[in-house]
């Protein structure tokens, strides 16, 4: 197995960690505007900006890619802003149009010139990383880890001078203009930085794959939290740890599986894995938004629900035959039986609102009582409410009644009680408990 | 405008057809050699000879007439499934399915051990479905909208391609090499048997498009009837999926699958600009998929040092911008020349109305002095100038001296038209419309331009109105305050 090289894998992961951070950040507010797919087009469109300043200046140098990217970022923008307008084309139509002719014209350039400057097509797919160590054997800092460490830089400032504006614009931006911000010099200001950080992303992780550093942390980060402060924190973290863990696994990962452990799995690509796979957990284990956690919500209010069903058989038997308990079966079968019911009944009992009699029969305790009481009176006030101020007809009283006693709360509650407290009867002529 | 478009597309679709089959024998594919002995750091651009211009564009060699020949069925079948996967709003969509099918291709790779085409494609095939799920998942259990799901898919399943081809490069020995032609696609090494299978692939979808036609119509533009169809519809969509998929896979090897999408999207995108009838417009995107699919194929054998799918790619978004600035029924300079020819009409018609309304005022057909005209009107006296000169040169007055103007016969009957018109139309304001007398001119000022004959008669009946000119409901004399715009 390869050694663990501090000079090595510590610059491949810190390239590997300020790229992944630098995207998260205009990331996160391309998925909260729904432009998720801008920033495809951009990755994939800096390519022609990125060829032609190396065919220009013959060289790597900085300043000439970034011009030459940002000028192209803002072309694809324009671009599909103007076929969207004159063509009348659907807007995901028109970038794809856009971004894959650029992307074409930039790989023809790029063949062009892979015989003269160390960039090729492979390049284009998932950078250099593991080459980027290389440049600064000496002991000085590798200049595409500057690179990505100045565009982070660059990233958390816009973010934070514009935090406001961003989020205005993000969530409203017809609210924006009322403020006197201008939203349209916002979109393109965010472009602008997507296609900046695309292209001092481009050595570490090539121009499609950053699409997922752009891209997954954020949406992960969406399904963790409603904030937009928290979002960005987050994304910024799932984007650090995926980058290390990564790496990791490009590394570790192959002798782990038992394969050779010379094998050598590409980190950019990697990285766009553990990002998937943090994705998938996120969505299906985050605890408001992920799968496990809507299906629980979903089954503690069905089982609620239930339990309350209960609760209101038991208080009308008691109406209609005072002093007999129920057959713990009948109450059962009344709310549709199956395994639902018997926890509904075991979570009663665990709360000592309901107490068996005997082997075969229950009834309500004093706290279950109190408990059915409130919801029977709920449901005829509502009942005797609806019969007065709407005109439906007596026998279609009761579903809706039935449905909105388990979501009352306790201030409708009380105002019900307040306008329809000296009823005494519900419409179907049953006495309303105090 | 559909008659001519149908014919056009059908004309280009014979001449497309007539030359695949005619074309000769002898020649050579990608006849310039790479390795010539050059320099590293020349950059200069090897132009083909006339020679073998001429060679590839009558398709003498075997292989140029292979790659050809299938590049153009795929463009044709890109073209007639993109229209409706770009009707259907699901262009993108495509952009996801196509790099999802990478780690399909490596692991099938891996897990045969041989460089099987059948394995690889049912391997593409089985991964990009499932992006395809995956997107439709995503969107449908958690608050992630589309646009991100097709993100997150396009950039996680090719992450995982990639890292999946870097165990392939680094374990197998050395018989991978051809793997990475599924990324970017490499035309030039087509064979026979690639190319029947594009045939085989574009006769499945041109003649299931044409039988299932109606049916794709509907799903596409009638969603209420669609839906009350029920399951069909669904079965509907999933062929038309199908048909994309199959296209997208079959595809890989020619295009790559960065740019497979752009041959879905722009043909169809293209296609719009010409026509608003769906059955022409599949023709032209077909058409248009076809073309771009020959020439990008010609000029990728002419240099063979760049990336087919790219030069394909290219051609294609050529036809686009042609299309989009020079299509008859929706591009910009048609529409550019409709508008300005529109204005001008409008202005001579604001012209002679003034000089009849002129005429009106004092009874009898006289000279005009320009210096009352300017009046009637927001115009400049440069404005009125060109006007005047344009009214000339079409006959419809005569210049009696420096200032002073007059109708001729056929500019008086034009003149008198217009008026009637606006007066028609202030009439019907008035006492149909309720519209007080001050405020109808402005009204009647931008309607009386574009009133058809039919309109007339109606006004006409419904007025009770008889051939002469309704008077003017308001006061006509020119005043500054009320012509001000």
């Amino acid at each position: 197995m390869m050694e663990w090289d501090v000079n090595i894998d510590g610059w491949i992961i810190a390239a590997g960690i300020c790229s992944a951070m630098a995207c998260a950040l205009p990331g996160t507010f391309l998925v909260l505007r729904k432009m998720s797919l801008m920033g495809d087009a951009i990755s994939h469109a800096v390519l022609p900006g990125l060829a032609i300043a190396f065919l220009i200046t013959n060289s790597r140098g900085v300043l000439p890619m970034f011009i030459g990217a940002v000028i192209v970022g803002i072309l694809t923008a324009v671009g599909t802003q103007v076929i969207t307008r004159h063509g009348k084309v659907e807007s995901g139509a028109a970038m794809g149009v856009v971004f894959s002719i650029l992307f074409a014209l930039g790989l023809v350039l790029i063949r062009q010139a892979a015989d003269h400057v160390d960039l090729d097509p492979q390049c284009v797919l998932y950078g250099n990383l593991s080459q980027i160590p290389l440049d600064a054997l000496d002991g000085g800092v590798p200049p595409a880890v500057v690179n990505v460490a100045l565009a982070l830089l660059l990233n958390i400032i816009f973010v934070c001078a514009l935090y406001k504006e961003l989020k205005i614009c993000a969530f409203d931006p017809q609210l924006a203009t009322t403020l006197g911000i201008n939203a349209n010099v916002m979109h393109y200001l965010l472009m602008v930085v997507v296609a900046v950080t695309t292209v001092a992303s481009f050595e570490a992780v090539g121009s499609i794959l950053v699409i997922a550093m752009l891209i997954v942390p954020a949406a992960t980060a969406r399904l963790l939290s409603d904030r937009m402060g928290t979002t960005l924190v987050l994304a910024v973290i799932v984007a650090g740890v995926s980058a290390v863990l990564g790496h990791l696994l490009a590394f570790r990962g192959p002798g782990w599986l038992g394969l050779d452990p010379s094998v050598a799995i590409e980190t950019a690509a990697m990285i766009a894995v553990v990002t998937g796979v943090l994705f998938l957990i996120t969505l299906v284990f985050a605890p408001r938004y992920g799968l496990v956690g809507k299906w629980y919500h979903r089954a503690r209010l069905t089982l609620q629900i239930v339990r309350e069903d209960m609760l209101g058989i038991l208080y009308r038997w008691g109406e209609h035959r005072p002093g007999e308990d129920i057959f713990k079966e009948d109450l059962l079968s009344a709310v549709g039986r199956g395994t639902l019911a018997r926890i509904a009944l075991g979570s009663l009992q665990r709360r000592k609102a309901v107490e068996s009699i005997g082997s075969d029969r229950v009834r309500l305790s004093a706290t279950g009582r109190d408990a059915a009481t409130k919801l029977v009176r709920d449901h005829r006030l509502w009942e005797g409410y609806m019969a007065t101020h709407f005109d439906i007809p007596l026998d279609h009283l009761h579903e809706p009644a039935e449905r909105i006693e388990h979501y009352l709360g306790d201030d409708l509650s009380e105002q019900l009680q307040k306008e329809m407290g000296d009823l005494g009867e519900d419409p179907h002529g049953r006495k309303i408990p105090e | 405008m559909r008659v001519s478009a149908r014919s056009i597309s059908t004309v280009l679709m014979g001449a497309l057809l007539l030359g695949i089959v005619v074309a000769a024998p002898a020649g050579a594919f990608g006849q310039s050699d790479p390795s010539t002995h050059r320099s590293i750091t020349d950059t200069r651009f090897d132009w083909p000879t006339w020679s073998s211009v001429v060679r590839v564009a009558t398709l003498r060699d075997h292989n140029t007439r292979i790659v050809v020949l299938g590049t153009t069925l795929l463009g044709l079948a890109a073209g007639l499934v993109g229209t409706f996967a770009y009707l259907r709003r699901r262009a993108l969509m495509g952009d996801a399915l196509s790099h999802a099918t990478l780690p399909g291709v490596a692991a099938a790779f891996l897990i045969t051990g041989e460089k099987n085409l059948t394995y690889l494609l049912l391997g593409a095939t089985v991964t990009g479905v499932l992006g395809v799920l995956a997107v439709l998942a995503i969107r449908q259990s958690s608050r992630i909208r589309e646009d991100a799901a097709i993100g997150i898919v396009l950039s996680v399943f090719f992450g995982a391609g990639l890292a999946l081809m870097s165990i392939v490069q680094s374990t197998s020995t050395g018989n991978a090499a051809g793997l990475n032609q599924f990324i970017y696609g490499k035309a030039a090494s087509m064979i026979t048997s690639d190319a029947t299978m594009i045939g085989i692939v574009a006769f499945v979808v041109v003649t299931g498009t044409i039988l299932m036609f109606k049916e794709f119509r509907i799903v596409c533009f009638d969603q209420d009837f669609a839906a009350s169809m029920g399951r069909s519809v669904v079965l509907i969509d999933l062929l038309m999926m199908g048909f994309v998929v199959l296209t997208t896979v079959i595809g890989l090897q020619a295009v790559g699958l960065i740019l497979i999408v752009a041959l879905l999207i722009i043909p169809a995108a293209a296609a719009r600009f010409w026509t608003d009838d769906l059955k022409a417009m599949t023709m032209f995107a077909g058409t248009i998929g076809a073309m771009s699919g020959w020439i990008g194929a010609s000029f990728s054998a002419l240099l063979p040092k760049m990336p087919t799918g790219a030069i394909i790619v290219l051609t294609a978004g050529i036809l686009f911008l042609f299309s989009m600035v020079f299509a008859l029924r929706r591009g910009i300079l048609p529409e550019a020349v409709r508008r300005i020819r529109l204005r001008r009409r409008i202005a001579l018609q604001h012209l002679l109305r003034a000089m009849a309304e002129i005429e009106e005022r004092t009874g009898k057909p006289t000279p005009i002095d320009s210096a009352e005209l300017v009046n009637m009107r927001s115009w400049t006296q440069r404005d009125l100038r060109r006007l005047t000169n344009r009214a000339k040169g079409a006959g419809l007055l005569t210049r009696k001296s420096w200032t002073e103007l007059e109708l001729t016969k056929l500019g008086r009957t034009h003149a008198q038209r217009v008026l009637r018109n606006h007066r028609l139309w202030e009439t019907y304001l008035i006492e149909h419309a309720d519209i007080a007398p001050s405020h109808v001119d402005r009204d009647a000022d931008e309607i009386e331009h574009v009133l058809s004959e039919e309109l007339i008669d109606e006004l006409e009946r419904a007025l009770e109105a008889g051939q002469d000119i309704p008077p003017s409901p308001h006061d006509d004399t020119p005043d500054t305050a009320r012509t001000m715009p």
